[in-house]
Order: structure tokens, then C-alpha cells, then sequence
């Protein structure tokens, strides 16, 4: 952490009356709903058309979580672990790239990776059922080099198709946060001071190791809010498996949409949310525990 | 040789990447010049200008769409003022609680949507407030007043602040401090800020789609039906126009840095 700037002073009143605003804000319309939440995922409708639940300390609802949608609280982890790995795959060469390689183009390659943000989530999302469609040439020619025997047999793929299947979800996951791994990488290789590269190789270590003992220690910080930020979105996300996915590639996200806005079983899906909640906090922190660094963004 | 080798590899994944970034991207710009054979403007037919002759031809899309830049609008001007103020206390002055206030900030970042999305539905269901234009805008408003504290915050974090000293040294009040020097020097990365924030909002979908009545279709809630019902080639005259906008906007900033440095 960078001491204060020059020029920083302790304030009495006046950093509170500036934060103020914001701050309220954040605790009405994000905190307070928490509790919202938390009460409803307690109560209990009396029946299919009661829209007013009674808190009652009803924890069946949590119970049901598990019991009914185990299956897609399981997938929905699993999908968007699969993803942040591929996302990680993906994105740290892109970064590397950029931030090494790249020369005056940098700038204008770091800003291509966020230009996918200029168009519509939904409608890129919507794009991805053409490459993919049943008819579509990168069906045909994963057909012709056998790959797609191979995918459904590990349980990737259903049938002879791409839609409709875990890969399509899982690849649209991936291809949505890509940029949100991209950029936090990008963030923490471009501070590195190169001279720290030149020293290595001075001391005779190879192009590898001077990359494994420091570049790759250093871009850690990047990699892991990369890494949050593709993981958490996507597995509550339940625009791709809409668009992409079948009945077997169902997540968490869609059953939240439907239990909510459809059933209008309000405390269902509060419980369901509550749960998810829990799971990715402390997966946050048992990561970073792993990853050994404190710092969240 | 090998570093060569290794060097080739890098470049090829990185354009790689890339690629799969804009294969989307590309279709989406392709297909605005589609004429459709049904009502789904999915499988590739014959070129046509007639699209882009006539990218209002459709009221209803143009109505979502209106709505969208509505709220996106309003969300950004309000979680600029408020993320901003919150970024100059942070980065300028030390004091007490301001640890918990940067957790505060990055929570939204890392809450999926449909918890923020469903617990905000619940507080207005529970309160009895109707759900509709300013609700979806007050949603936005959160999401943005954060990404926008932690954009100014980082983008200021190295301003020397003893210019404004100097200022008030030399006789300036603390308006004047304040509209001649903290201003011009914070103002490049609340730009940068209120694009961000305007871009997320005005693509919105799961937060909106718990927070807003069944009247209020959004442009992106009018994507995720038209899916089932009919896709018009005007959503991707409307959706390449809006790309073409941002990099626009954003060539200009980088121009306009670079002229700076």
C-alpha cells in the first residue's frame, strides 16, 4: 500500500461529508436488501398464491436448496471454475502480450479488449447461437476431425450438437469475463519494472525461470482479482445457459430467475441466493488464502 | 531459436484471444447488413443496405432503447457526483473507517447479480414501492456509484494535491481552489468513470430484470425476449451503432491523452 499523497491531510468533518452520499447509498440499496433477503429466505408462503410470506424461522427453505437444486448449485461452481481456468488460459498470454510485446500499440490493444463491452451482453451472447448452430461450419468441421465423438463422450456434448450442451455454456461463460481477466493481469504486468527481468538474465537465469520467479510472483495480484471477477459473475449468471445451454446444463442463476420472477416464490429464491452467496465468500477467501495475498482489488 | 519459437507461440495465443473476442463482434456488425428470410435474423440471407436506410423503422425497439439511454443517463450523472466525492475523501484525507469503506466499495464488484438483483426486488416488495423507471435507476445508481469511486480513486491516487495549497497560498478561495485546480485535475478520470458507468448501465440485464415492472423493457430485456419471439435486424443496427459511438469516444480519449503526454 502506497503511503498517503503528498499533500494529504487528516480531516475531521470533511471526508465524512464527502463520503456520505455515496456511502448511504451502498448501505440503503446494497446492505439493507441483504437483510431483506436474509428475513424472506426464513418465511413461509401458506400457499401456491401467497405473495406475502410470514417470517416464521422456516429454515426448510435451505433445506430445499440443497435437496432440489443441488445439481445445478454443483454445475453452476463447476461451470464457472471451468471457465476462470480457461479465462486464466486465455487471458494471461493476451496480457502478457499486450503489456510486453505490444509497443505503442499498447493502448489501443488494451482498449480492444474492453470494446466487446460496447455492444449488447445479450445480443453477443446470441451470437455465439450462429457459430455454433447445428447446420453451422464449426459444427461441420469439429465433426469431420472427430472431435465431437470425443467431446460427447466425456459428457461435454449431447448428440451430434454443440447447442444446447455444458461446452456451449461453458464457452460462452469463458467468452463473456474474458476482458475482466484480461485487464486486472494487464494491471499488474505493466507495473512491473523490466530492469527486475534484465537482472535475472544477467544472473544467467533462462527466459523460463526468470518468468516463474519474477514475472509470474509479481502478476499474481492480477490473477487473482482476474480471477474473482470471472468466477463470481459467471456463477451466478444465468444468461448463457438461457441462451446456450439445455435442461442438463441448467445453473443456479436460472433457477433464482425462475423460482423469483416466475413461481414468485420469494423465499425460495432468497434462500437459494443466500446460499450461493455463503458458497462464493468462502471460496473468496479460502483462494486467497491459497494465493496468499490480501489485497481484493 | 527456441526463445524465437517461444516468442511466435505468445504472439499466435494472444491473437488467438483476440479473435474469439471479436467473433461475436463481427457477427453482429455482419448480420445488420442481413436481409432476413423469417422473423429470426440468425442465418445469414443476402446483403442489404435496407437495414441501415431505415434503423427506426421499428418503434418498439426504438422505445426500448430510448429507455435504456434514460436511465443509463440519469445512473451516471448521479453515480458520478456521488463516487467521485467518495474517491477525493479517500484518496485526499486519512481518517478513520476509511478501510471498511474501500470493502464497502469492492462488495458490489464481487456479489453476483441475481443476490443484488433479487435482494434489491424484495426491499421495494417489502417496502411497497412499485417497481418501475426509478427504481431500475436507482439499481444502476449503486452498482455505478462504486465502479465509479474505485475508477476516480485509482486514476487520482498519484495528483499532487500541494497545487491546491499553493493556490490557496496565493489568495484563492476554497471555490475557486477547488474549480481551477481540483477540477481540471480530477476531470480525466471521471470521464473515464462516467463512460464505464454508462456502458454498464445501458447493458444491464439480470440486476434490471428483478428490479423493473413488466412494462419497463429495457433494450436489453428486449433482447432476451425477442429471442423467443422475433429478432429484427434493427437490434443489430441499434447494437453496431452504439459500438461505433464508444469507439468513437474512446479513440478520441486516447488521442486526446496522447497529446497530453
Amino acid at each position: 500500500m502506497a503511503g498517503p499523497n503528498p499533500g494529504s491531510r487528516r480531516g475531521r468533518f470533511a471526508p465524512y461529508a464527502l463520503i456520505s452520499p455515496g456511502l448511504l447509498w451502498l448501505l440503503l440499496f446494497f446492505l439493507v436488501p441483504l437483510a431483506s433477503l436474509a428475513r424472506m429466505s426464513l418465511s413461509t408462503k401458506q400457499s401456491r398464491f401467497d405473495f406475502d410470506p410470514s417470517f416464521t424461522w422456516d429454515w426448510g427453505n435451505y433445506a430445499d436448496v440443497f435437496q432440489k437444486y443441488g445439481v445445478q448449485l454443483g454445475r453452476s461452481f463447476l461451470f464457472a471454475a471451468a471457465a476462470t481456468v480457461l479465462c486464466l488460459l486465455i487471458g494471461y498470454p493476451m496480457a502478457y502480450w499486450v503489456a510486453f510485446r505490444a509497443g505503442r500499440w499498447r493502448n489501443v490493444l488494451i482498449g480492444m479488449v474492453v470494446v466487446p463491452f460496447f455492444t449488447s451482453f445479450l445480443l453477443r451472447t446470441v451470437s455465439w447461437t450462429v457459430v455454433l448452430a447445428d447446420d453451422g461450419l464449426v459444427l461441420r468441421v469439429l465433426r469431420s476431425a472427430g472431435v465431437v465423438g470425443v467431446l460427447r463422450s466425456i459428457g461435454l456434448t449431447d448428440g451430434d450438437r454443440l447447442l444446447d450442451t455444458p461446452l456451449a455454456v461453458i464457452g460462452g461463460l469463458t467468452y463473456n469475463f474474458l476482458p475482466f481477466m484480461v485487464l486486472p493481469i494487464y494491471v499488474s504486468l505493466e507495473k512491473i519494472d523490466t530492469r527486475l527481468v534484465d537482472a535475472a538474465n544477467d544472473l544467467y537465469a533462462t527466459g523460463s525461470a526468470a518468468f516463474r520467479r519474477v514475472v509470474l510472483p509479481l502478476s499474481l495480484p492480477g490473477v487473482f482479482a482476474g480471477s474473482l471477477l470471472t468466477f463470481i459473475p459467471a456463477s451466478g449468471d444465468f444468461v448463457n445457459a438461457f441462451f446456450l445451454g439445455g435442461t442438463r446444463s441448467r445453473m443456479i442463476g436460472n433457477v433464482v430467475q425462475d423460482r423469483f420472477l416466475v413461481q414468485l416464490d420469494y423465499p425460495g429464491a432468497a434462500a437459494i441466493s443466500l446460499v450461493l452467496m455463503a458458497i462464493i465468500t468462502s471460496a473468496v477467501l479460502l483462494y486467497a488464502k491459497l494465493l496468499g495475498t490480501e489485497e481484493l482489488a | 531459436m527456441r526463445a524465437r519459437a517461444g516468442r511466435l507461440a505468445l504472439g499466435g495465443a494472444a491473437l488467438a484471444g483476440f479473435v474469439y473476442l471479436f467473433v461475436p463482434i463481427a457477427l453482429i456488425v455482419a448480420f445488420s447488413f442481413n436481409e432476413p428470410a423469417g422473423r429470426f435474423n440468425l442465418v445469414w440471407q443476402r446483403f442489404t443496405l435496407d437495414n441501415w436506410l431505415h434503423p427506426l423503422a421499428r418503434s418498439d425497439i426504438n422505445e426500448t432503447v430510448l429507455l435504456s439511454v434514460e436511465v443509463a443517463l440519469v445512473a451516471t450523472a448521479a453515480a458520478a457526483v456521488m463516487g467521485t466525492l467518495v474517491a477525493l475523501a479517500l484518496a485526499r484525507y486519512r481518517f478513520r473507517g476509511g478501510a471498511l469503506i474501500n470493502l464497502l466499495l469492492v462488495l458490489p464488484l464481487t456479489t453476483p447479480e441475481i443476490v443484488m438483483g433479487s435482494s434489491l426486488a424484495l426491499l421495494f416488495i417489502d417496502r411497497g414501492v412499485a417497481r418501475g423507471f426509478w427504481t431500475v435507476a436507482i439499481a444502476h445508481t449503486m452498482f455505478c456509484v462504486s465502479f465509479v469511486a474505485i475508477t476516480v480513486k485509482a486514476r487520482i491516487r498519484g495528483l499532487d494535491w500541494t497545487l491546491e495549497d499553493a493556490a490557496m497560498d496565493l489568495g484563492a478561495g476554497p471555490w475557486r481552489t477547488f474549480s481551477r485546480i481540483t477540477f481540471p485535475l480530477i476531470l480525466p478520470g471521471v470521464l473515464a468513470a462516467a463512460l464505464l458507468s454508462f456502458s454498464l448501465s445501458i447493458d444491464d440485464f439480470i440486476i434490471t430484470s428483478f428490479v423493473s415492472g413488466e412494462g419497463d423493457v429495457t433494450f436489453p430485456k428486449y433482447v432476451y425476449g425477442a429471442f423467443q419471439r422475433e429478432l429484427a435486424p434493427q437490434v443489430h443496427v441499434v447494437s453496431t451503432a452504439l459500438l461505433l459511438l464508444s469507439i468513437g469516444a474512446l479513440g478520441l480519449s486516447v488521442l486526446y491523452q496522447r497529446r497530453r503526454t
